[in-house]
């Protein structure tokens, strides 16, 4: 082998070990789930090694999954649209602030991603059951009569997943503000607009990318969510991971949760890629 | 009634004052430079009038009405940027537009005008470019159209040229004064270039360290500079130690020199490298001995010792002898070539 062809070949086997892990840990369970997916499962004989469509055909059927997963993707839209709403503005305080300013704050921003995902949720449904503290604190002052319905509704995971999935915007959006030109808004300053025209004409469609990613990333963590919904959503308020996790674990119907899984999966890749496209056409010349 | 009236503005930073006293007045149409090293004030001074940053002291009076009561966005000035500041998601045409568009003009006038804008200056067919596709020199020309196109009653220019080549900055500054004569508006440039504040202003306003060294024309400033640092600043120079006589007159090494505003005692004078004569040794003037001559194409440069110290020389290259290294030569400047420091002896 002479020396120009390892050399060709090197860049390959640098790669070769991470190549391999990604392949050992994500590639071969997801294909063998996949394909567990078309197992057979009875009560009595347990999982059966054949080809079959039914798992496919009962979610296609069953209006039941039909209700899960609409309900998953209307909670993680929700969720996204949430923290572009809060997460936008938010990274714009902060691009403002003096830097010590901005330290503090950005650590109280990325604090939910400090504490573990059980004690939050439980910090959460102690702060909005119905003795807790927002609903004791609104009746207190007298604004609702009756407990507000937060626990075991979507209301509730949409206000924890946001919560815990907002820094994720905010650091996108932000990683994008700091791109802009700093001489930016006093040009268009200077060419007579106010802030709200330099906000949504000049600054908005630059920071378009940052609030791209960061909602694919949102979106994708909100809709395959599990200990947030499963905390606050509780055995009722079922979303596509806590139904998966409940075929696995408690009907132990392996291969209808793995269809579950593999449904979930497929339909978040082409969700993303599918807005991905559609929004990078619209806004092609930010993207460069 | 000058068209622009600075008086008395300052401005500071917690502890540290970025301007001090600074007193200028702007007729219509001229075109003035604020000059300086960095941290000298002038992209403060700049940006005071913006109105990008509030003003501390003093005020700043456009057409005789106080700016500080009308918001950036009201000015109606026209900028440009260092960085050129260009919208990277707008065509050429919706850069320049957008001005416009937001003094509410009709689509007809708005683009009558940013077509009228792009062929003033030199960028006609780049309508539906996007500013990342263009050069720096091309985006600098959207810059100045973008800037133009609202009829501004000034222009500011934030060193505008400072991001181009040596070539192109060049051209550039022509013309950038070319088109600053044809539509005639007040135009303030802040720059740290000192060739570019020399060829582009009608006025320079020498600054450091938040004050006001000197101001006046291009070649009033280089050929008289008021303190060693405008000396120093501008151009080469040369500092020459000399005895005041108390008649008016400087004296070096018995070659004596009538001065304006020579008092009597040690003073030093500014001379410039191409205003120095060198002659034979004998002839009338102070002496001094070559220590190095390096040519240059059009000049040398002859580095000499002499009775008023170290200097440089500028000879031009037109056919006669240049002294050689070691020789002996007699040095003068004429009346009219030599500026009195008011800062003495300093450096």
């Amino acid at each position: 082998m002479s020396l120009a062809v390892s050399e060709r070949n090197a860049p390959y086997w640098l790669t070769a070990p991470g190549l391999l892990v990604f392949l050992g840990l994500v590639i071969i369970p997801l294909g063998m789930t996949a394909l567990l997916s078309f197992y057979d499962w009875g009560q009595y004989k347990g999982i059966v090694p054949t080809f079959t469509l039914k798992n496919w055909v009962e979610i296609a059927t069953d209006s039941y999954f039909f209700e899960v997963f609409l309900r998953t993707f209307r909670i993680a839209i929700v969720v996204t649209l949430a923290t572009a709403l809060i997460g936008v503005p938010e990274a714009n305080i902060l691009n403002r602030m003096s830097p010590a300013w901005r330290s503090i704050c950005m650590l109280v921003v990325i604090g939910p991603l400090l504490v573990s995902v059980v004690a939050r949720t439980l910090g959460w449904a102690l702060l909005l059951g119905s003795t807790g503290l927002v609903n004791q604190g609104l009746m207190a002052l007298g604004l609702i009569g009756s407990p507000l319905e937060f626990m075991f509704t979507e209301t509730g995971v949409v206000i924890a997943l946001t919560h815990v999935l907002i820094p994720f915007m905010i650091l996108a959006v932000w990683a994008s503000l700091q791109r802009l030109d700093p001489q930016i808004e006093n040009a268009a300053m200077s060419l007579g607009a106010g802030w709200w025209t330099i906000w949504r004409r000049v600054i908005l469609p630059q920071i378009v990318p940052g609030i791209l990613s960061g909602a694919i990333i949102v979106f994708a963590l909100a809709a395959s969510a599990f200990a947030s919904p499963a905390i606050i959503g509780g055995r009722r308020l079922k979303v596509a991971a806590t139904l998966a996790y409940d075929e696995f674990l408690n009907t132990l119907n392996w291969p209808l949760g793995a269809a579950v899984a593999t449904l979930l999966l497929v339909a978040l890749v082409a969700i993303i890629v599918g807005s991905n496209r559609l929004i990078e056409r619209r806004y092609a010349q930010v993207f460069e | 009634m000058s068209h622009l009236v600075l008086e008395g503005l300052g401005k500071s930073y917690g502890a540290v004052t970025a301007v001090e006293g600074l007193d200028l007045a702007v007729e219509r149409g001229e075109f003035v430079s604020l000059l300086g090293p960095s941290g000298c004030g002038k992209t403060t001074t700049l940006q005071m009038i913006a109105g990008f940053v509030p003003v501390d002291r003093g005020r700043i009076l456009l057409d005789g009405g106080d700016l500080a009561a009308v918001a950036p966005n009201r000015r109606g000035l026209g900028i440009v940027f260092q960085s050129y500041a260009l919208f990277p998601h707008m065509t050429v045409a919706e850069n320049i537009a957008f001005g416009l568009e937001m003094r509410g003009i009709a689509r007809d006038e708005r683009e009558k005008r940013t077509l009228e804008a792009m062929a003033l200056v030199g960028l006609k067919g780049f309508a539906d470019r996007y500013p990342r596709r263009m050069s720096g020199g091309q985006q600098q020309r959207v810059a100045l159209a973008r800037a133009l196109v609202i009829k501004p009653a000034l222009l500011l220019l934030d060193e505008p040229l400072s991001n181009l080549d040596a070539k192109l900055r060049e051209e550039m500054q022509g013309e950038l004064r070319q088109i600053q004569r044809t539509i005639g508006t007040t135009t303030i440039l802040v720059t740290h270039d000192q060739h570019e504040a020399m060829a582009l202003s009608d006025r320079i306003v020498l600054m450091n360290q938040g004050r006001v060294e000197q101001i006046g024309a291009p070649d009033a400033v280089y050929g008289r500079p008021s303190s060693a640092f405008v000396a120093n600043f501008l151009g080469k120079t040369n500092m020459l130690k000399g005895q005041g006589t108390g008649t008016g007159q400087v004296s070096i090494d018995g070659f004596a020199v009538a001065v304006e505003g020579a008092g009597a005692g040690p003073l030093t004078l500014a001379v410039r490298p191409e205003r120095l004569v060198v002659m034979p040794a004998g002839t009338a003037g102070f002496g001094g001995r070559v220590k190095g001559r390096v040519f240059q194409g059009s000049y040398w440069l002859l580095s000499i010792e002499s009775a008023a110290g170290p200097l440089i020389v500028m000879r031009g290259n037109d056919g006669t002898a240049v002294p050689v290294e070691g020789e002996a030569v007699s040095l003068s400047f004429a009346t009219g070539d030599a500026a009195l420091l008011k800062d003495g002896a300093a450096s």
